[in-house]
Protein backbone atom coordinates (compact mmCIF):
# COMPACT_ATOMS: atom_id res chain seq x y z
CA UNK A 1 0.00 0.00 0.00
CA UNK A 2 2.81 2.14 0.99
CA UNK A 3 4.62 1.69 -2.41
CA UNK A 4 0.99 2.16 -4.42
CA UNK A 5 0.57 5.95 -2.38
CA UNK A 6 4.31 6.84 -3.67
CA UNK A 7 3.53 5.88 -7.31
CA UNK A 8 0.48 7.50 -7.32
CA UNK A 9 2.65 10.82 -5.76
CA UNK A 10 5.01 10.67 -8.08
CA UNK A 11 2.33 10.52 -10.88
CA UNK A 12 0.71 13.70 -9.43
CA UNK A 13 4.13 15.60 -9.34
CA UNK A 14 4.32 14.92 -12.64
CA UNK A 15 1.11 15.57 -14.19
CA UNK A 16 0.88 19.22 -11.87
CA UNK A 17 4.58 19.75 -13.92
CA UNK A 18 3.38 18.40 -17.45
CA UNK A 19 -0.14 20.65 -17.09
CA UNK A 20 2.24 23.67 -17.72
CA UNK A 21 4.58 22.31 -19.77
CA UNK A 22 2.17 21.34 -22.66
CA UNK A 23 2.14 23.13 -25.33
CA UNK A 24 -1.89 22.18 -26.50
CA UNK A 25 -4.60 23.57 -24.44
CA UNK A 26 -6.73 20.27 -24.99
CA UNK A 27 -3.52 17.96 -23.38
CA UNK A 28 -3.10 19.96 -20.37
CA UNK A 29 -6.61 20.17 -19.67
CA UNK A 30 -6.71 16.05 -19.93
CA UNK A 31 -4.06 15.71 -18.08
CA UNK A 32 -5.49 18.23 -15.47
CA UNK A 33 -8.71 15.53 -15.17
CA UNK A 34 -6.52 12.74 -14.39
CA UNK A 35 -4.50 14.71 -11.84
CA UNK A 36 -8.03 15.38 -10.43
CA UNK A 37 -8.70 11.91 -10.82
CA UNK A 38 -5.68 10.52 -8.89
CA UNK A 39 -6.01 12.59 -5.95
CA UNK A 40 -9.43 11.32 -5.54
CA UNK A 41 -8.08 8.17 -5.02
CA UNK A 42 -5.31 9.46 -2.95
CA UNK A 43 -8.19 10.85 -0.71
CA UNK A 44 -9.99 7.31 -0.32
CA UNK A 45 -6.26 6.18 0.76
CA UNK A 46 -6.02 9.23 3.34
CA UNK A 47 -9.41 7.74 4.79
CA UNK A 48 -11.92 11.08 3.30
CA UNK A 49 -14.52 9.08 1.18
CA UNK A 50 -16.69 12.34 1.18
CA UNK A 51 -13.81 14.47 -0.46
CA UNK A 52 -12.98 11.62 -2.88
CA UNK A 53 -16.51 11.69 -4.06
CA UNK A 54 -16.57 15.29 -4.53
CA UNK A 55 -13.20 15.38 -5.82
CA UNK A 56 -14.56 12.88 -8.59
CA UNK A 57 -17.43 15.02 -9.61
CA UNK A 58 -16.08 18.70 -9.43
CA UNK A 59 -12.51 18.21 -10.39
CA UNK A 60 -12.71 15.50 -12.53
CA UNK A 61 -16.05 16.14 -13.89
CA UNK A 62 -17.75 19.41 -14.31
CA UNK A 63 -14.66 21.45 -13.56
CA UNK A 64 -13.46 20.10 -17.36
CA UNK A 65 -16.53 20.09 -19.06
CA UNK A 66 -16.57 23.99 -18.68
CA UNK A 67 -12.61 23.89 -19.58
CA UNK A 68 -13.86 22.12 -22.86
CA UNK A 69 -16.29 24.64 -23.86
CA UNK A 70 -14.19 27.30 -22.68
CA UNK A 71 -11.70 26.02 -25.15
CA UNK A 72 -13.99 25.68 -27.86
CA UNK A 73 -15.35 28.87 -27.34
CA UNK A 74 -11.91 30.65 -27.79
CA UNK A 75 -11.63 28.37 -30.60
CA UNK A 76 -8.56 26.70 -29.03
CA UNK A 77 -9.73 22.70 -29.50
CA UNK A 78 -8.34 22.82 -33.28
CA UNK A 79 -11.05 20.43 -35.62
CA UNK A 80 -9.39 18.20 -37.22
CA UNK A 81 -11.75 17.30 -39.88
CA UNK A 82 -11.76 21.35 -40.76
CA UNK A 83 -7.78 21.24 -40.77
CA UNK A 84 -8.00 17.82 -42.99
CA UNK A 85 -10.33 19.58 -45.50
CA UNK A 86 -8.06 22.86 -45.49
CA UNK A 87 -4.90 20.86 -46.20
CA UNK A 88 -7.04 18.89 -49.29
CA UNK A 89 -7.92 22.25 -50.72
CA UNK A 90 -4.49 23.75 -50.09
CA UNK A 91 -3.28 20.66 -52.10
CA UNK A 92 -5.43 20.10 -55.07
CA UNK B 1 -50.15 60.15 0.26
CA UNK B 2 -50.21 61.78 -3.13
CA UNK B 3 -52.42 65.23 -3.21
CA UNK B 4 -52.45 67.52 -6.29
CA UNK B 5 -50.05 70.48 -6.28
CA UNK B 6 -50.24 73.75 -8.45
CA UNK B 7 -47.95 73.35 -11.43
CA UNK B 8 -45.66 76.39 -10.17
CA UNK B 9 -44.79 74.37 -7.07
CA UNK B 10 -44.21 70.75 -8.73
CA UNK B 11 -41.62 72.64 -11.29
CA UNK B 12 -39.38 73.42 -8.66
CA UNK B 13 -39.29 69.70 -7.18
CA UNK B 14 -36.17 67.56 -7.94
CA UNK B 15 -38.32 64.84 -9.81
CA UNK B 16 -39.54 67.79 -12.49
CA UNK B 17 -35.90 68.64 -12.73
CA UNK B 18 -34.55 64.77 -13.03
CA UNK B 19 -37.31 64.05 -15.75
CA UNK B 20 -36.28 67.25 -17.73
CA UNK B 21 -32.62 66.08 -17.90
CA UNK B 22 -33.83 62.61 -18.83
CA UNK B 23 -36.25 63.55 -21.80
CA UNK B 24 -33.60 66.40 -22.91
CA UNK B 25 -35.74 69.52 -22.65
CA UNK B 26 -34.76 73.03 -21.67
CA UNK B 27 -33.46 73.19 -17.72
CA UNK B 28 -35.64 76.52 -16.13
CA UNK B 29 -32.66 77.46 -14.30
CA UNK B 30 -29.72 77.22 -17.05
CA UNK B 31 -31.16 78.31 -20.17
CA UNK B 32 -28.36 77.50 -22.27
CA UNK B 33 -27.62 73.99 -21.13
CA UNK B 34 -29.77 71.28 -22.91
CA UNK B 35 -29.82 67.46 -22.34
CA UNK B 36 -30.03 65.36 -25.37
CA UNK B 37 -30.15 61.82 -26.33
CA UNK B 38 -27.24 60.42 -27.02
CA UNK B 39 -26.72 60.36 -30.69
CA UNK B 40 -25.24 57.25 -32.64
CA UNK B 41 -21.80 57.26 -32.97
CA UNK B 42 -20.48 58.02 -36.53
CA UNK B 43 -16.99 57.98 -36.99
CA UNK B 44 -15.27 60.43 -39.67
CA UNK B 45 -12.93 58.96 -43.08
CA UNK B 46 -9.79 60.71 -42.27
CA UNK B 47 -9.73 59.78 -38.55
CA UNK B 48 -10.24 55.91 -39.43
CA UNK B 49 -7.58 55.97 -41.97
CA UNK B 50 -5.49 57.65 -38.99
CA UNK B 51 -6.16 54.73 -36.93
CA UNK B 52 -5.40 52.23 -39.60
CA UNK B 53 -2.34 53.66 -39.90
CA UNK B 54 -1.75 53.56 -36.11
CA UNK B 55 -2.53 50.53 -36.44
CA UNK B 56 -0.03 49.19 -38.88
CA UNK B 57 2.54 51.26 -37.40
CA UNK B 58 1.85 49.37 -34.30
CA UNK B 59 2.00 45.91 -35.99
CA UNK B 60 5.47 46.85 -37.97
CA UNK B 61 7.46 48.37 -35.22
CA UNK B 62 6.45 47.83 -31.63
CA UNK B 63 6.22 44.04 -31.65
CA UNK B 64 8.75 43.49 -33.98
CA UNK B 65 11.61 41.44 -32.41
CA UNK B 66 14.94 42.80 -33.50
CA UNK B 67 13.58 46.37 -32.41
CA UNK B 68 16.72 47.01 -29.88
CA UNK B 69 14.38 48.64 -27.65
CA UNK B 70 12.20 45.76 -27.11
CA UNK B 71 14.91 43.17 -27.13
CA UNK B 72 16.11 44.94 -23.69
CA UNK B 73 12.50 45.01 -22.27
CA UNK B 74 11.98 41.54 -22.86
CA UNK B 75 14.85 40.71 -20.87
CA UNK B 76 14.12 43.10 -18.32
CA UNK B 77 10.32 41.23 -17.87
CA UNK B 78 12.18 37.73 -17.49
CA UNK B 79 14.11 39.53 -15.31
CA UNK B 80 11.51 40.74 -13.25
CA UNK B 81 9.65 37.44 -13.77
CA UNK B 82 12.40 35.15 -12.12
CA UNK B 83 12.79 37.99 -9.25
CA UNK B 84 9.01 38.30 -8.39
CA UNK B 85 8.57 34.45 -8.09
CA UNK B 86 11.35 33.96 -6.32
CA UNK B 87 10.59 36.59 -3.66
CA UNK B 88 7.18 34.92 -3.47
CA UNK B 89 8.49 31.79 -3.18
CA UNK B 90 11.18 32.65 -0.40
CA UNK B 91 7.72 35.07 1.42
CA UNK B 92 5.62 31.47 1.83
CA UNK B 93 8.62 29.29 2.73
CA UNK B 94 8.91 32.31 5.68
CA UNK B 95 5.70 32.02 6.48
CA UNK B 96 5.64 27.85 6.54
CA UNK B 97 8.44 27.90 8.82
CA UNK B 98 6.44 29.68 11.76
CA UNK B 99 3.66 27.28 11.14
CA UNK B 100 3.57 24.33 14.45
CA UNK B 101 5.84 20.86 13.80
CA UNK B 102 3.83 17.94 12.47
CA UNK B 103 2.83 15.48 15.06
CA UNK B 104 3.65 17.76 18.13
CA UNK B 105 0.80 17.26 20.65
CA UNK B 106 0.60 20.60 21.73
CA UNK B 107 -0.60 21.68 18.43
CA UNK B 108 -3.79 24.35 18.83
CA UNK B 109 -5.40 21.70 16.41
CA UNK B 110 -5.26 19.34 19.07
CA UNK B 111 -8.19 20.40 21.69
CA UNK B 112 -11.35 19.79 22.80
CA UNK B 113 -13.49 21.09 20.01
CA UNK B 114 -12.27 17.87 17.99
CA UNK B 115 -12.65 15.31 20.61
CA UNK B 116 -16.20 16.42 21.45
CA UNK B 117 -17.14 15.90 17.90
CA UNK B 118 -15.94 12.64 17.89
CA UNK B 119 -17.43 11.66 21.17
CA UNK B 120 -20.13 13.13 21.42
CA UNK B 121 -21.14 13.68 17.17
CA UNK B 122 -23.82 10.78 16.86
CA UNK B 123 -25.42 11.66 20.50
CA UNK B 124 -25.95 14.97 19.59
CA UNK B 125 -26.49 14.95 16.07
CA UNK B 126 -27.76 11.69 14.96
CA UNK B 127 -25.64 11.63 12.03
CA UNK B 128 -23.67 7.92 11.64
CA UNK B 129 -20.89 10.11 9.56
CA UNK B 130 -19.48 12.71 11.76
CA UNK B 131 -18.34 14.64 8.60
CA UNK B 132 -22.01 15.31 7.58
CA UNK B 133 -22.72 15.73 11.21
CA UNK B 134 -19.89 18.53 11.44
CA UNK B 135 -20.75 20.45 8.65
CA UNK B 136 -24.31 20.49 8.50
CA UNK B 137 -25.28 20.45 12.57
CA UNK B 138 -22.22 22.28 14.30
CA UNK B 139 -20.75 24.12 11.13
CA UNK B 140 -24.02 24.76 9.76
CA UNK B 141 -23.78 28.22 9.42
CA UNK B 142 -20.57 27.77 7.14
CA UNK B 143 -22.10 25.39 4.72
CA UNK B 144 -25.01 28.10 4.16
CA UNK B 145 -22.24 30.76 3.33
CA UNK B 146 -20.72 28.53 0.66
CA UNK B 147 -24.53 27.97 -0.83
CA UNK B 148 -24.75 31.72 -0.84
CA UNK B 149 -21.33 31.95 -2.34
CA UNK B 150 -22.50 29.29 -4.74
CA UNK B 151 -25.42 31.07 -5.45
CA UNK B 152 -23.55 34.28 -5.76
CA UNK B 153 -21.63 33.43 -8.74
CA UNK B 154 -24.31 31.68 -11.01
CA UNK B 155 -25.79 35.02 -10.93
CA UNK B 156 -22.28 36.47 -11.79
CA UNK B 157 -21.99 34.36 -14.40
CA UNK B 158 -25.82 35.43 -15.73
CA UNK B 159 -24.56 38.65 -15.39
CA UNK B 160 -21.63 38.37 -17.49
CA UNK B 161 -22.69 35.77 -20.05
CA UNK B 162 -26.24 36.12 -20.56
CA UNK B 163 -26.95 36.75 -24.51
CA UNK B 164 -30.41 38.69 -24.46
CA UNK B 165 -32.80 38.45 -27.67
CA UNK B 166 -32.77 41.76 -28.82
CA UNK B 167 -36.24 44.04 -27.69
CA UNK B 168 -38.83 44.36 -30.42
CA UNK B 169 -37.22 42.11 -32.93
CA UNK B 170 -38.57 38.87 -32.24
CA UNK B 171 -36.70 37.77 -35.41
CA UNK B 172 -33.25 37.70 -33.96
CA UNK B 173 -32.51 34.66 -31.61
CA UNK B 174 -29.18 33.52 -29.53
CA UNK B 175 -28.08 31.26 -32.89
CA UNK B 176 -27.93 34.21 -35.03
CA UNK B 177 -25.51 36.20 -33.61
CA UNK B 178 -22.79 33.43 -32.37
CA UNK B 179 -20.51 32.58 -35.10
CA UNK B 180 -18.17 30.46 -32.70
CA UNK B 181 -20.50 28.06 -31.73
CA UNK B 182 -22.54 27.49 -34.82
CA UNK B 183 -25.41 25.52 -34.22
CA UNK B 184 -25.36 25.29 -30.43
CA UNK B 185 -27.35 21.77 -30.52
CA UNK B 186 -24.82 19.11 -30.02
CA UNK B 187 -24.66 16.63 -33.15
CA UNK B 188 -27.21 13.51 -32.92
CA UNK B 189 -24.73 11.27 -32.13
CA UNK B 190 -26.33 8.20 -31.93
CA UNK B 191 -23.65 6.34 -29.71
CA UNK B 192 -24.21 9.05 -27.45
CA UNK B 193 -27.64 9.15 -27.23
CA UNK B 194 -27.84 5.32 -26.49
CA UNK B 195 -24.96 5.48 -23.91
CA UNK B 196 -27.03 8.59 -22.43
CA UNK B 197 -29.81 6.38 -22.39
CA UNK B 198 -28.29 3.97 -20.18
CA UNK B 199 -26.01 5.85 -18.38
CA UNK B 200 -28.28 9.12 -17.45
CA UNK B 201 -30.75 7.24 -14.83
CA UNK B 202 -28.20 5.31 -13.19
CA UNK B 203 -25.82 8.68 -12.43
CA UNK B 204 -29.15 10.43 -11.18
CA UNK B 205 -29.93 7.71 -8.88
CA UNK B 206 -26.98 7.77 -8.10
CA UNK B 207 -26.55 11.19 -7.48
CA UNK B 208 -29.75 11.28 -5.51
CA UNK B 209 -28.37 8.50 -3.56
CA UNK B 210 -25.58 10.19 -2.50
CA UNK B 211 -27.53 13.24 -1.37
CA UNK B 212 -30.03 11.21 0.69
CA UNK B 213 -27.13 8.67 2.29
CA UNK B 214 -25.41 12.14 3.25
CA UNK B 215 -26.04 11.18 6.81
CA UNK B 216 -25.37 7.79 7.08
CA UNK B 217 -22.12 6.92 4.80
CA UNK B 218 -19.58 8.87 2.26
CA UNK B 219 -21.55 11.91 0.46
CA UNK B 220 -23.56 14.38 1.25
CA UNK B 221 -25.33 17.72 -0.88
CA UNK B 222 -22.35 19.15 -2.44
CA UNK B 223 -21.02 16.12 -4.17
CA UNK B 224 -24.69 14.53 -4.55
CA UNK B 225 -25.58 17.40 -6.15
CA UNK B 226 -22.48 17.64 -8.97
CA UNK B 227 -23.10 14.34 -9.84
CA UNK B 228 -26.63 15.43 -10.29
CA UNK B 229 -25.60 18.43 -12.28
CA UNK B 230 -23.51 16.16 -14.46
CA UNK B 231 -26.09 13.94 -15.57
CA UNK B 232 -27.81 16.78 -16.55
CA UNK B 233 -25.11 18.15 -18.59
CA UNK B 234 -24.58 14.35 -20.08
CA UNK B 235 -28.39 14.15 -21.06
CA UNK B 236 -28.50 17.64 -22.57
CA UNK B 237 -25.52 16.78 -24.89
CA UNK B 238 -27.05 13.75 -26.06
CA UNK B 239 -29.85 15.41 -26.80
CA UNK B 240 -30.05 18.66 -26.80
CA UNK B 241 -31.94 21.86 -25.38
CA UNK B 242 -35.47 21.28 -26.76
CA UNK B 243 -35.87 18.56 -24.82
CA UNK B 244 -34.33 19.88 -21.66
CA UNK B 245 -35.64 23.48 -21.70
CA UNK B 246 -39.36 21.08 -20.97
CA UNK B 247 -38.51 20.30 -17.64
CA UNK B 248 -35.72 22.81 -16.66
CA UNK B 249 -35.05 26.93 -17.52
CA UNK B 250 -33.97 29.62 -15.86
CA UNK B 251 -37.38 30.51 -14.48
CA UNK B 252 -37.40 26.67 -12.61
CA UNK B 253 -33.64 27.46 -11.44
CA UNK B 254 -34.10 30.94 -9.91
CA UNK B 255 -37.72 29.19 -8.26
CA UNK B 256 -35.26 25.70 -7.09
CA UNK B 257 -32.05 27.78 -5.41
CA UNK B 258 -34.26 30.03 -4.16
CA UNK B 259 -36.87 27.59 -2.39
CA UNK B 260 -33.76 25.59 -1.45
CA UNK B 261 -32.00 28.63 0.20
CA UNK B 262 -34.78 30.01 1.84
CA UNK B 263 -35.67 26.29 3.53
CA UNK B 264 -32.11 25.81 4.53
CA UNK B 265 -32.22 29.51 6.33
CA UNK B 266 -35.87 28.77 7.78
CA UNK B 267 -34.34 25.70 9.19
CA UNK B 268 -31.15 26.41 10.75
CA UNK B 269 -32.53 29.69 12.00
CA UNK B 270 -35.46 27.59 13.97
CA UNK B 271 -32.12 25.66 15.52
CA UNK B 272 -30.56 28.40 16.35
CA UNK B 273 -33.12 29.89 18.02
CA UNK B 274 -33.83 26.94 19.88
CA UNK B 275 -30.51 26.44 21.05
CA UNK B 276 -29.54 29.85 21.82
CA UNK B 277 -32.30 30.50 23.99
CA UNK B 278 -31.37 26.29 25.76
CA UNK B 279 -35.01 25.57 23.90
CA UNK B 280 -35.76 21.95 23.52
CA UNK B 281 -35.94 21.09 19.82
CA UNK B 282 -39.31 19.21 18.59
CA UNK B 283 -37.40 17.83 15.70
CA UNK B 284 -36.62 14.47 16.63
CA UNK B 285 -33.49 12.92 16.29
CA UNK B 286 -34.25 9.31 15.54
CA UNK B 287 -32.48 6.01 15.40
CA UNK B 288 -28.91 6.61 14.34
CA UNK B 289 -28.50 4.41 10.96
CA UNK B 290 -32.02 4.88 9.74
CA UNK B 291 -32.48 7.17 6.70
CA UNK B 292 -35.36 9.44 8.25
CA UNK B 293 -32.79 9.99 11.49
CA UNK B 294 -30.61 12.81 12.36
CA UNK B 295 -32.63 15.81 12.59
CA UNK B 296 -32.39 18.69 9.90
CA UNK B 297 -29.66 17.17 8.54
CA UNK B 298 -31.17 14.89 5.76
CA UNK B 299 -33.17 18.29 5.03
CA UNK B 300 -30.48 20.78 4.64
CA UNK B 301 -28.48 17.87 2.83
CA UNK B 302 -31.32 18.03 0.08
CA UNK B 303 -31.48 21.61 -0.34
CA UNK B 304 -27.57 21.92 -0.77
CA UNK B 305 -27.56 19.32 -3.64
CA UNK B 306 -30.53 21.50 -5.14
CA UNK B 307 -28.57 24.59 -5.46
CA UNK B 308 -25.24 22.59 -6.13
CA UNK B 309 -27.42 20.64 -8.68
CA UNK B 310 -28.64 23.81 -10.55
CA UNK B 311 -26.11 25.82 -10.09
CA UNK B 312 -23.44 23.12 -12.28
CA UNK B 313 -25.96 22.28 -14.78
CA UNK B 314 -26.61 26.55 -15.44
CA UNK B 315 -22.53 27.24 -15.29
CA UNK B 316 -22.95 24.75 -18.77
CA UNK B 317 -25.83 26.00 -20.12
CA UNK B 318 -24.55 29.82 -19.78
CA UNK B 319 -20.92 28.90 -21.46
CA UNK B 320 -22.43 27.38 -23.91
CA UNK B 321 -25.26 29.02 -25.30
CA UNK B 322 -25.21 32.40 -22.89
CA UNK B 323 -29.27 32.14 -21.52
CA UNK B 324 -31.78 29.44 -21.83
Amino acid sequence: MQIFTYILMAFLLICAIAVSLSKNLLNSLLIFMSYSLVMSIIWIILESPDLAITEAAVGAGITSVLFFITLKKIQAMVDNKKEDEKNEQENS
Amino acid sequence: MSRKIPEEQYEKTRSYRLKQWLYGTKDPYLDNVEMQPQKPFVEELVVTEERAKERAFIFEEAFREENARNRIWNKLYRAFSVIFCITLVLILVYGVSYLPIVGNPDNPVNNEVAQRYIENGLQETGAVNIVTGMILDYRAFDTLGESHVLFIATCTVLMLLRRDKKIGNPDITYYDEDPNDYTHEPENDLILQIAAQVLVPVIMIFGIYVILAGHLGPGGGFSGGAIIGAGLILYLNAFGFEKTEKFFTAKTYKRMSFGALGCYCMAKSYSFYTGANHIHSIIPLGTPGAILSSGLILILNICVGIVVAGTMYTFYVMFRKGGY
